[in-house]
């Protein structure tokens, strides 16, 4: 087989069952592809010699009752995996070496899956861009110096480049679904406390969740199926009745009511995009759902609520990093003069921004006209949803508000950097699921997103709208291996 | 309002991140321009609203407090940056 690296993830592992390929065929040619793609960026650290010795083992023995049998898959470089160096793109964990696995790699890894290597990402998960890693910035590969979104951007780049056949990124603003949305593949994050936070580099706790990325709507939906569970080791997992996503798939989508939220229909957002949301609209009438118009009102408020909040947790989480007992150290005259420049030239700039806004907003005297007012704030953009899912199943809005930018085109201008997340922010800050599928391309030729938006625990309802849409849509990436 | 120097170079020591006079400024920069979009919550009337603390409606549970992890100690001291079998080694504390 020839182009063993294009099939989709469901496509191998039927090959595997059936016996038309072996793990090691199928690692070893996302392996030669990933050298020949360097260029992208995608790996921090790669794990090629041990994951061809697994899928030797695998091969020797092959276990296919196992739903990821014998697939190499390379994942984001925040979560922690055993004995492999886990960076989160940062200079402070460069050398850092986990001695234990993150839960949703290691239900990966008990279904038969591979680890084939850790991919670039915004440090600390911090960014849209994928510019601000320690580890220089992804190659979109839909086109030379476009940035792949982020800040899961070497996983969108990776899959969109077929270097590993699905992966998983995290997503506390956005950082799944914009990427996903950059390079013309389907990203979901799921409902807070589906999936286990456990051994992932945290960056803001009561957003954060970790979430599949893939070519198509059924590989997400088995890859969900995967790592859905629940997990004693995080405090905020939550023990609900999971679906079998990927047999419970379904087309029929007959019935239901989508909404379309007014307030999404942003100031200067360009003609393109909005007639995508139009063009989607139209696929879900074709699909026999029907279309409702509600109101979220405090919409525009979610942008600036995050950016209180995220930050907030962020300047927490990140106190651990202190030169001490991992990570980097740079030596001072005295204990506190080591914490303030190991953390100086161990951080990033958009890190240490962030940290210092954290840190300001939650400083006496300010917390409760910051901090606290956005909580209230985000319990209301929370109590928006609430009311609107009384009377829909699911909403529909664009992913991003632009296609794919140049790399360096919004580096000094953090504000517009944050802009990227409008439409997906208020996703996390209600901590329902969200998902991004490739619906179309511009006048550039760069792919765009649609998302579709659930009620919490209701994955099963929106991975069936994407997989309606996607039959339709029939979205091809056109990518060349222009950096070859 | 407006963030000044003085406040970025105090938040800077309360985050423990050493900061120099020009990269205090353009931090001061950065601040004022990410905050001027931040007061945009100013305008809505919070009064009457309860801060939420958490999005998923469940309680925190209980659990047995044992311990999974075996035979890591040589891992965990050997990330230490000051490389040390039996200690994680810091600058001297008490003089």
């Amino acid at each position: 087989m020839s182009d063993i690296t294009k099939l989709s993830l469901n496509e191998l592992i039927q090959n595997i069952r059936n016996k038309k390929l072996s793990s090691k065929e199928i690692t070893n040619s996302f392996i030669e592809r990933s050298e020949k793609s360097k260029k992208l960026n995608t790996y921090v650290t790669d794990n090629f010699s041990s994951a061809l010795e697994a899928a030797k083992i695998f091969d020797e023995k092959p276990n296919m009752d196992l739903k990821l049998p014998g697939i190499p898959i390379a994942v984001k470089d925040l979560f922690c995996t055993n004995g492999v160096r886990t960076t989160a793109g940062s200079k402070i964990l460069n050398n850092f070496i986990p001695p234990y696995e993150s839960t949703v790699t290691q239900s990966m890894w008990d279904e038969g899956a591979i680890l084939l290597g850790k991919l670039n990402c915004d440090e600390f998960a911090m960014g849209s861009s994928n510019e601000t890693s320690f580890f220089g910035n992804v190659q979109n590969p839909i086109g030379e110096n476009l940035v792949p979104g982020g800040s899961s951007g070497g996983s969108s780049a990776a899959l969109a480049a077929n270097l590993t056949p699905v992966t998983i990124g995290t997503d506390t603003g956005g950082s799944i679904r914009q990427p996903a949305s950059f390079t013309g593949t389907v990203g979901l994050k799921p409902t807070y406390g589906s999936c286990s936070r456990y051994g992932i580099v945290a960056f803001a706790s009561s957003l954060d969740q970790a979430g599949p990325m893939s070519q198509n709507v059924k590989d997400a939906a088995l890859l969900l199926e995967v790592i859905s569970k629940f997990d004693n080791k995080d405090s905020t997992s939550i023990d609900f009745k999971r679906n079998k996503y990927s047999s419970q798939l379904s087309n029929n989508i007959k019935g239901l009511k989508i909404g379309i939220p007014n307030e999404y229909r942003v100031e200067g957002m360009p003609k393109e995009i909005e007639d995508l949301w139009k063009t989607g609209i139209e696929i879900i009438k074709d699909c026999g759902a029907e279309i409702v118009d509600i109101s979220l009102p405090n919409t525009k408020y979610a942008l600036p609520t995050y950016y209180i909040v995220a930050p907030a947790e962020a300047s927490s989480n990140l106190a651990r990093y202190d030169g001490v007992k991992y990570g980097f150290r740079s030596e001072g005259e005295n204990l506190i003069d080591m914490y303030e420049k190991t953390r100086s030239k161990g951080f990033g700039e958009e890190v240490k921004r962030r940290i210092l806004i954290g840190t300001y907003v939650l400083s006496s005297g300010y917390y409760d006209a910051y901090y606290l007012k956005a909580q209230k704030v985000r319990q209301l953009i929370k109590k928006d949803f609430d009311n609107v899912y009384n009377n829909v199943d699911a909403i529909l809005t664009p992913s991003t508000p632009s296609s794919a930018f140049k790399i360096g085109e919004k580096t000094d201008d953090p504000v517009s950097m944050y802009l990227n997340d409008i439409f997906t922010v208020p996703v996390n800050l209600a901590g329902l699921p969200g998902i991004s599928i490739p619906a179309g391309i511009d006048n550039k030729g760069f792919p765009l997103g649609l998302q579709i938006i659930g009620k919490p625990f209701d994955e099963q309802t929106i991975l069936n709208i994407a997989y309606s849409m996607e039959e339709k849509i029939n979205f091809k990436n056109n990518i060349t291996d222009w950096w070859m | 309002m407006t963030i000044d120097l003085k406040t970025v170079k105090h938040i800077s020591k309360l985050a423990r991140i050493s900061t120099d006079e020009k990269k205090a400024n353009k931090l001061a920069n950065d601040l004022n321009s990410i905050f001027k979009f931040i007061e945009a919550l100013n305008e809505i009337d919070t009064e009457k609203v309860e801060p939420l603390t958490s999005v998923a409606n469940t309680k925190l549970r209980l659990r047995e407090d044992k311990f999974e992890a075996n035979n890591i100690r040589d891992k965990i001291l050997k990330n230490s940056p000051d490389e040390n079998k039996d200690y994680f080694v810091v600058p001297k504390v008490v003089e």
